[in-house]
């Protein structure tokens, strides 16, 4: 930590102040919140008082990911102290004490590793240091275990009645960290800190937010491209419980004593709309597939030897093409959030995954200065990457400016649904060319999005293991707005690519997974051009889930295999199909994940097990359809969410080869689709080229 | 008129429109948020109370309906969380994001109170009406099954 003296006085001051007002709105207990004399803060992560009390900071944002648990877990391993001992706090948006305060990419433990390590150890040291000072015993014949240093003569002090003393001390600069080893919180299963007010409904999500003289609202918001012409408000406004009807950006909000009163008088209000270009539809989007597939306008990503040239000479050639529709997030709390836009002062509350973009956004759209916006970060009632968009939040903070009032804007099922920012829609060709012992030796892909940015991943397997390779992308613009989905791109083009390469590896007559092993060999020795991945690990994940599900030696039972690379996580699966009444049943997903250090066992089966089902239930299921416009269907009656009666075995393994941890939030998604469609297609012989596949 | 009830055994009198969902009655009326809006169209079960100790989805149950009724949300099973129901979920690690997880509980209990040492199959079939977003049902019919282990035989 390069946290200074001065920096640390100038951060416990800060924090005295800022904590007391707590993060929780409803059952903040000021007094736990309280920094005690100049014993409290000692960095960005942690403070202990005299009472010996330790608060574990996570700065962010929860979105059932299990972060505001494992942080902490760091943090306290290396502070040594009993995890019973801690409590833990959601830490606001605080751009000066935290560098990367957002949920999105699977990439904060990554980041944070080194950091939260050095968090705790710094202070494990001062603890030891003020305790040798006290002993007058040199240092390095002090120890620590649970919250307590350990003399040589067998003195004992807790943390606690050496936190004065300990603040006092410069802070270390260099500190060394546990062998792992010697862990006893990391790699352990440990339980959500916010269970317990989980289970008995405490009110900790975006739309539980209460404050002071707010007010409610919804948002009706124009089919997308079309333009507001005119709204009937005149008599939405007499309708009870009903305080103002505002235009503000094409939609019109409805602002309320109380949700019902609102929901009524949506049914009333009439929105008249008009477009100067046509309204889109599905049928917009097949054609701009079609026209895309053909177009020579496409963006070369990448570009190995010479592909043309190489799959002329193949003996076969094998190839495919894969869609996706636009979908929704649906996180079960729909979007919302709390605004109170003052004349030079912003209070923004709720489930944001970026706090910080949150805060710029609303300061260019108000002009008001970003020192003069604070931001409370709400737990999240799940985001799948809808949270990283600041769409809602603009909007509750424009309208708050507009009706001067503090206003919680909350969005219906049917908003969440219609309302925009989903998963772009894709389609893939694939090409590849094997020659006459059965190799690759030419590999194309063309995707083309809507809204999509580049939807290839142009240097992830195999690339590398094949001598001639092109990849192209074309982004057609839509006005339909996407944003990030659990997994970006990579959720589709996952499933895409393996089940193309288990085409691949049929028509080659070689096994699929001798297939990747054998492609694998040749990166080790020889790889082609740049990659992102490392080969070994990848080998690790397949040969691990080969062996724990039995691979092609379980007779009766249908397996497809997949495996993928993102987010620096390495996940290998093996599905297995059963046929019951003539129809496929998917039994057991079997799961390998090479995540480095697993830090929390129990939220890390949650990940895995999570997004094997977000992925199948969505592979399954999910598809909105578009009509001048509009987005359908609207709701989870007609909308499939995957439920439990659906969900095969999962068995999760882990390699946990103590690399430094990589994300886990998204990497167990992208393979899923991909053994699914494959144990389907060993069970059937059918293959799905489309999700839905139902 | 007035809607009265009683609600986590307190009296309660609700001068509002009788049409009102008792989900929003409880949101917005008597600031119980632990229950839980998710689809306004009984699909999802995140707003599940008991009405009358029968789990109910209270988005589409107008209050008119629950006159004199005795309702419970996740607030009065147990406050401290000391239900079998509530401590199996905690001692399980249950919840990822949370949200559902009021309605879950809800749910789970209520098949427990009917059915203390439901099957495998019960289970399944008993909590498949709630949506989990974040796929924890697996240990949903685990805590199930840990919470029918501490209700006594």
């Amino acid at each position: 930590m390069k946290t200074s003296r001065r920096d640390f006085l100038q951060k416990t001051a800060l924090f005295t102040g800022v904590f007391t007002l707590g993060f929780d709105w409803f059952s903040a207990d000021a007094s736990a919140m309280e920094v005690v004399g100049s014993a409290g803060r000692f960095n960005a992560f942690l403070s202990i008082d005299s009472l010996g009390k330790v608060i574990l900071y996570s700065p962010n944002p929860e979105i059932g990911q299990g972060i505001k648990t494992a942080f902490p877990v760091v943090v306290a391993e290396e502070l040594d102290v009993d995890w019973a001992q801690v409590q833990v706090e959601q830490a606001n948006l605080d751009t000066k004490l935290f560098e990367r305060q957002l949920t999105g990419g699977s990439g904060a433990l990554k980041h944070s590793w080194e950091r939260l390590r050095k968090a705790g150890a710094t202070v494990r040291k001062m603890m030891m240091q003020a305790a040798a000072d006290q002993w007058k015993v040199d240092v390095s014949t002090c120890k620590t275990a649970k919250g307590v240093v350990l003399g040589p003569a067998g003195q004992k002090a807790t943390y606690g009645s050496l936190a004065e003393a300990a603040a006092k001390l410069p802070v270390p600069t260099e500190v060394t960290f546990k062998d792992r080893k010697d862990y006893k919180i990391i790699g352990s299963r440990v339980k959500g800190v916010d269970n317990k007010n989980v289970i008995t409904g405490k009110p900790l999500f975006g739309i539980d937010i209460r404050k002071p003289g707010m007010v409610f609202a919804q948002i009706v918001r124009p089919p997308f491209g079309a333009t507001l012409k005119s709204f009937s408000a005149d008599d939405v406004k007499k309708m009870p419980g009903i305080i103002d009807v505002v235009s503000f950006k094409n939609k019109v909000a409805i602002v309320g004593e109380n949700t019902y009163a609102i929901l009524q008088a949506r049914a009333s209000l009439r929105c008249d709309y008009g477009s100067d270009a046509p309204l889109e539809s599905t049928e917009t989007h097949q054609k701009w597939f079609d026209e895309g597939m053909k177009s020579d306008k496409a963006q070369v990503m990448r570009k190995d030897g010479d592909f043309t040239a190489a799959i002329a000479t193949a003996t076969k050639v094998i190839e495919a093409t894969y869609e996706c529709p636009f979908i929704s997030h649906s996180p079960m709390e729909p979007m919302n959030f709390f605004a109170d836009v003052k004349s030079d002062s912003v209070l923004l509350a709720g489930p944001t995954q970026v706090p910080q973009p949150a805060q710029k956004a609303v300061s260019d759209l108000l002009k008001i200065p970003s020192d003069k916006i604070q931001v409370e970060i709400s737990k999240m009632g799940g985001g799948f990457g809808r949270r990283l968009s600041n769409d809602f939040v603009l909007e509750a903070a424009e309208l708050s400016s507009i009706i001067k009032k503090p206003v919680l804007v909350m969005w219906t099922r049917e908003d969440d649904m219609t309302g925009g920012t989903y998963r772009p829609a894709v389609r893939y060709h694939f090409k590849a060319g094997i020659d006459a012992s059965g190799n690759i030796v030419a590999f194309y892909l063309r995707g083309v999005g809507l809204n999509a940015g580049n939807s290839t991943r142009q240097d992830n397997f195999p690339v590398g293991a094949i001598e001639n390779v092109l990849i192209e992308s074309i982004d057609q613009k839509s006005a339909v707005t996407t944003g990030p989905w659990r997994a970006p791109i990579t959720n589709f083009l996952g499933f895409a690519e393996q089940a193309f390469l288990d085409e691949v590896a049929e028509a080659a007559g070689k096994d699929p997974i001798q297939m990747r092993l054998a492609l694998l060999d040749r990166v080790k020795t020889k790889p082609v051009g740049k990659i992102t991945y490392e080969p070994a690990r990848f080998e690790e994940v397949i040969k691990q889930v080969a062996e724990k599900s039995q691979w092609k030696k379980k007779p009766g039972v249908h397996q497809g295999f997949s495996v993928y690379y993102s987010h620096l996580s390495y996940v290998a699966q093996v599905a297995e199909v059963k046929v019951e009444n003539g129809k496929p049943k998917v039994t057991k997903v079997t799961a390998v994940t090479d995540c480095g250090e697993v830090v929390n066992l129990s939220g890390a089966e949650n990940q895995v097990k999570g997004a094997i089902i977000d992925g199948m239930g969505h592979a399954m299921f999910a598809k909105l359809n578009f009509q001048a416009g509009v987005a359908s269907p609207n709701n989870f009656n007609t909308y499939r969410m995957i439920r439990g009666n659906e969900v095969p075995v999962i068995d999760a393994h882990f390699v946990n080869n103590g690399i430094a941890p990589t994300g886990l939030g998204e990497p167990a998604l992208p393979p899923t689709g991909g053994s699914i469609a494959n144990a389907i297609y060993a069970a059937t012989k059918k293959r799905h080229y489309k999700q839905p596949f139902s | 008129m007035a809607i009265n009830c009683t609600v986590n055994k307190k009296k309660v009198s609700l001068d509002i429109d009788p049409n009102t969902p008792l989900l929003w009655a409880l949101r917005d009326h008597l600031s119980l948020l632990g229950t839980k809006y998710g689809c306004g169209i009984a699909q999802c079960g995140a707003c599940t109370v008991w009405v009358n100790g029968e789990p109910m989805r209270s988005c589409v149950l107008p209050i008119s309906a629950v006159s004199n009724a005795q309702i419970t949300t996740i607030e009065g099973l147990d406050p401290a969380g000391k239900h079998p129901v509530q401590q199996a979920w905690d001692e399980l690690d249950v919840p990822q994001c949370g949200y559902c997880q009021a309605g879950q509980i809800m749910t789970a209990a209520g098949l427990l109170k009917n059915n203390p040492h439901p099957t495998d199959q019960e289970i399944i079939d008993g909590m498949s009406g709630n949506i989990c977003r974040c796929g924890t049902y697996h240990r949903i019919q685990e805590a199930v099954k840990l919470a029918s282990k501490k209700i006594k035989k």
